[in-house]
């Protein structure tokens, strides 16, 4: 009886050897697949720029980023209308967007009725499962004629300020942010969201507790602690904004030119890849521009995402305060 | 003397939280507002070219006359997917078994776990320059075809269908793998047999939540499988994908074609809304076991 039991045990041991050795190979197969991939993504970042090298060398690299000039005809790659109209339509979407995804946020974790909370997460997460072809023509054909009054109200009414007054045009900068806006707006959201999850409740039942009113408890003891979260949040959303392609090549107007207001028409890093691509023959310099393009705006969402993690570090070495309870008598 | 609390809270004050509730009741509603009205307007739109010649017959390319339906754009998006999964789930969930499991706090784990981040965000049209590059220009196994289409997609669901995995690798509890490795099970049985399957639910909804990331995409599509016409199963050749039909057909200046676009756009988002409901349905209950 004993002998059978502890034969089981000795064919069971992890110790014995085709074991051990099964679990060598387990290890090393896996450690070369972590390998291959850190390979890969170097890879990545190295034949973008190999294939942009024609482009850079032919018009030099800060001439590619801030000369006002994008000549394919005659092979003049200045890529700054393309760089602004980027930057123009992510301005445009974060200013928009974050204020509506942050206060639908905390509209859904502190006020909503507890019911309600995950059904209203799982449809707003739903806006960022429409494909961005679908917001594209969306956006074409209902849309921008559906605005089309509103912004020309505006244009006329506010043409004091700057960037506004002027004739509008059908596709344009601001519904491009719009659309861009939309878009962001379920990101922001949901990383929002799981911040504000993260506040502690004794913070918020002591700020209830002292006498705070709801908003109060919010701006008091839910806000202050979520801040870091929030704005990592939403440049993870910038950096969304600045990559998106088709939605915006389909509503952005398809001018390399910096328009003279937000309701003008322009174009977009991603945008000018997506539409000029068809035209641009293998080994021409077109091609190395428009790849050159590429890897200007993964450098600008590498920055932008690694501006997010940073602040987000920051936040959490930082030792945490606990901010005073101040309720106004 | 009698402590009122209600007294401490000033008509001001019970103004300004009132007033503070409509303005984010406003903000949810605000963001509610695009959702409906792009399904609202699919629908509207898009219901009419619905019948049975839209699912059965391939677009034929015709401007005028008999254009065609949208079969072979259903079947191109469920090929192409397909392979982006089969290719992705077995690298991202061993990328998660390895940082979870083996690898943990070493240099190349950690190294791992950043380059996720950074894939993660990568915009989609890079990811179809550099598979161009890499693979169209360079002419490997002909020019344009499905499965480069494939590997642009199987890298873009990559870091979702990683992390989605690690996170839920991480939650399965440290008790059921030390109950097997003291029943003496080897550590790969363990993973294999113990942990992987405890972790399935959270896995699935990873792998769902990518592929309907995947689907969508148009951007990492065009410079690799381009587009076509007809029906293929071939996937070394060029495809049709729903999400290409839609881009082709949105800029014809002809409203049949239009009206054949929010018909490719209504059938994408109903394929991905079920499955992405489906998936969140999937983690809801678990959570709740």
């Amino acid at each position: 009886m004993l002998s059978r039991v502890t034969s089981i045990i000795r064919k069971a041991r992890p110790d014995t050897a085709p074991a051990k050795q099964a679990d060598a190979v387990f290890r090393l197969s896996l450690q070369i697949l972590a390998l291959l991939i850190v390979a890969l993504i170097a890879y990545f970042f190295i034949q973008l720029a190999i294939a942009s090298g024609p482009a850079f060398a032919h018009t030099g690299i800060l001439d590619f980023l801030f000369k006002n000039d994008w000549d394919v005809a005659h092979n003049i790659f200045g890529a700054w209308p393309l760089v602004a109209g980027t930057l123009i339509t992510s301005a445009i979407a974060l200013v928009i967007g974050v204020p509506i995804a942050v206060t639908a946020a905390l509209y859904i974790t502190e006020l909503a009725p507890p019911r309600l909370r995950e059904p209203l997460a799982i449809t707003l997460d739903l806006l960022a499962a429409v494909p961005s072809v679908v917001y594209g023509l969306w956006g074409v054909f209902i849309l921008i004629p559906m605005l089309k009054p509103a912004e020309q109200w505006l244009s006329q009414t506010f043409a004091f300020l700057p960037f506004v007054g002027g004739p509008v045009s059908g596709p344009n900068y601001f519904i491009a942010g719009l659309i861009l806006a939309i878009m962001i707006i379920p990101i922001v959201s949901a990383i929002s969201r799981e911040v504000i999850a993260t506040v502690p409740i004794q913070e918020k039942e002591g700020a209830l507790a002292l006498g705070a009113t709801r908003w109060e408890m919010i701006r008091l003891a839910v806000l202050p602690h979520s801040r870091a979260g929030i704005t990592s949040a939403s440049m993870l959303g910038l950096g969304r904004a600045i990559g998106e392609t088709i939605a915006v090549a389909l509503v952005i107007g398809s001018a390399p030119t910096i328009g003279d207001h937000i309701f003008d028409q322009g174009y977009t890093l991603a945008a000018v890849i997506a539409n000029e691509f068809g035209e641009a023959g293998p080994g021409s310099l077109h091609l190395s521009a428009l790849i050159a393009a590429g890897l200007v705006l993964f450098v600008l969402t590498l920055l932008v995402n690694g501006i997010a993690r940073w602040v987000v570090l920051r936040a959490a070495n930082r030792n945490h305060a606990t901010p005073a309870l101040q309720v106004e008598p | 003397m009698s402590v009122n609390v209600l007294r401490t809270t000033t008509a001001r004050r019970r103004r300004t939280d009132q007033l503070a509730r409509w303005a984010l009741l406003a903000g949810l509603i605000l963001a509610l507002v695009p959702l409906v009205l792009v399904l609202l307007f699919v629908i509207i739109r898009g219901a009419g070219a619905l019948d049975l010649h839209f699912f059965t017959t391939d677009p034929t390319g015709a401007f005028f006359g008999n254009q065609g339906g949208i079969k072979s754009a259903i079947l191109g998006t469920v090929e192409i997917v397909a392979l982006a999964t089969a290719i992705t789930v077995p690298v991202g969930i061993g990328l998660a078994i390895y940082t979870c499991e083996v690898g943990r706090q070493s240099k190349l784990a950690m190294a791992v776990r950043y380059f996720i981040d950074v894939l993660t965000g990568v915009p989609s049209i890079v990811f179809g320059l550099f598979i161009y590059t890499v693979l169209v220009v360079s002419g490997v196994f002909g020019g344009f075809a499905a499965w480069k289409g494939s590997i642009a997609l199987a890298l873009l669901m990559l870091p979702v269908v990683a992390r989605a995995s690690e996170i839920s690798l991480m939650l399965v509890p440290d008790s059921l793998r030390e109950a097997a490795l003291a029943l003496g099970v080897p550590r790969w049985r363990m993973i294999m047999q113990v942990v992987l399957p405890t972790a399935f639910t959270g896995l699935l909804t990873g792998i769902l939540l990518a592929v309907t990331r995947a689907a969508g995409e148009t951007a990492p599509l065009l410079f690799t499988v381009l587009g076509a016409q007809g029906t293929t199963f071939g996937l070394g050749d060029q495809m049709n994908s729903l999400p290409l039909q839609i881009f082709n057909d949105v800029r014809q200046p002809n409203p049949e074609l239009v009206t054949r676009a929010w018909g490719a756009a209504l059938t994408l988002i109903t394929i991905i809304f079920i499955i992405n409901i489906t998936a969140r349905l999937a983690t809801r209950r678990n959570r709740i076991q």
